[in-house]
């Protein structure tokens, strides 16, 4: 319905009416959001900074996002690639940035979207393989953290509008709507 | 409210002291953020091409330093200077900047290219994915397996034709104005130009019913920056061949 009337720019979710404006493009509804709401560092450095660190986080999350729309016989494969980036690469390096400065934040010591998108990251590591997390003692203080903020705290507790892992089911209505 | 341009001076500010303090209250001469940008990259298009577009088209002078061997990408990995051990990696006034939308955005943020309100950075960005879409499809053609080739450009000139030209020859036709967004030019006008000449290269008669999208592409080639960027001779990638291909495979094990 939504591709005939025209409020898809790409035929494509998601989609989200703000402002006035119907915003598709994932980076595009993010990047909004966080201007708006001062998630965005506070000058065109920070936010090359958050960019880098979200687009990195990003590449991770694509890989676990495809793991349930992957074929039985490459899973296997891919969970292995997905713990070895997490462990050698995307993790260091956002320890190292923690380990750097000694702040609470990844940027500008201060609260930023980078925060936001590497906590929930954290979740979805943990949520594979809770052992992957053990060797990066400041993600870990990180994620306490920005977990015990209220509006986080609240959306983390059951009955938010937080969604659950992606199961059979779920999978199984995204075919149907996307017609893959 | 945030606003660019009031970023950007207080940015612009702040540096100024600094650098007065740093030098012992010594006026500090020419450009804050002193040197060329440097680009780390292979030499060919793929991931870097857009980032060499767009500084061109600002204006901004840069360097490159070629990876011509898997050993050369060790060798950055190993200095740790590539925050995730990847390419394109632009080292631009004291960063380090790894990942191609952050470099972009930086650049296009840096250089009036963003739009002036964070709405048009909204419509900015919505086309600019769309855009890297479509792009993302044509990178990957000369990657695909042979026996994948045809049915990848049929899919590319389906998305072309039906989904990504006629979104943005609608928003030209909206509002009548010569740039994408806010009358003005902005990142997103020369990505799309990127772009069309990149599916010209693959099937001129793709452009035919998009008469607003050739007036751009005519009117942005136009500009003197990008019109010098167009010429023999300059920086810009010529399209991937074979050799580039392999070369590709070879720097970056794919």
């Amino acid at each position: 319905l939504f591709s005939k009337d025209g409020s898809l720019m790409f035929q494509q979710v998601p989609m989200v009416e703000i402002d006035g404006m119907k915003l598709a493009q994932t980076r595009a509804i993010l990047n909004y959001i966080a201007a708006k709401y001062n998630l965005y560092g506070k000058d065109i450095k920070e936010r090359a900074l958050i960019d880098m660190y979200s687009e990195g986080m990003a590449d991770l999350n694509e890989m676990i996002l495809h793991l349930p729309l992957c074929p039985p016989h490459e899973k296997d494969a891919k969970m292995t690639q997905i713990r070895e980036k997490t462990t050698n690469r995307y993790f260091p390096a956002f320890e190292k940035v923690l380990k750097s400065h000694g702040q609470h934040y990844l940027v500008g010591n201060r609260l930023s979207r980078a925060d936001i998108h590497l906590v929930e990251l954290i979740y979805y590591v943990e949520e594979i393989d809770p052992s992957l997390m053990a060797i990066f003692p400041l993600l870990k203080a990180l994620k306490t953290r920005i977990s015990n903020l209220p509006p986080v705290k609240k959306f983390l507790q059951p009955g938010s509008q937080r969604k659950p892992p992606v199961d059979a089911k779920a999978l199984e209505e995204a075919r149907k709507i996307v017609n893959k | 409210m945030w606003n660019l341009k009031t970023e950007q001076k207080k940015y612009h500010t702040a540096t100024k002291s600094r650098l007065l303090v740093a030098r012992g209250g010594e006026k500090p001469g020419g450009c804050d953020m002193a040197g060329k940008p440097k680009l780390h990259y292979m030499n060919g298009r793929l991931r870097m091409e857009p980032i060499r577009w767009l500084l061109a088209a600002a204006g901004v002078e840069f360097e490159e330093q070629f990876l011509e061997s898997p050993e050369d990408l060790e060798k950055l990995r190993n200095d740790g200077v590539l925050m995730f051990q990847q390419v394109p990696m632009v080292e631009i006034d004291g960063m380090k900047l790894a990942q191609t939308r952050a470099i972009l955005n930086y650049i296009a943020a840096k250089h009036n290219l963003y739009g002036t309100d964070i709405k048009e950075r909204a419509l900015i960005d919505m086309y600019s994915e769309g855009i890297a879409d479509l792009y993302e499809m044509i990178l990957r053609l000369p990657l695909c397996p042979p026996d994948e080739q045809d049915a990848k450009m049929t899919q590319i000139r389906e998305r072309t034709t039906n989904r990504y030209f006629p979104a943005f020859e609608k928003v030209l036709k909206s509002h009548g104005q010569h740039y994408l967004v806010g009358n003005r030019l902005s990142k997103a006008d020369i990505h799309l130009v990127e772009l069309i000449y990149q599916v010209e290269e693959i099937d001129p008669s793709l452009l035919a019913n998009f008469p607003l999208l050739k007036a751009l592409k005519t009117r942005i080639s136009n500009l003197p920056p990008v019109k010098k960027f167009l010429q023999p001779g300059s920086q810009r990638k010529p399209p991937i061949d074979a050799k580039a291909v392999k070369a590709a495979r070879e720097i970056f094990k794919i």
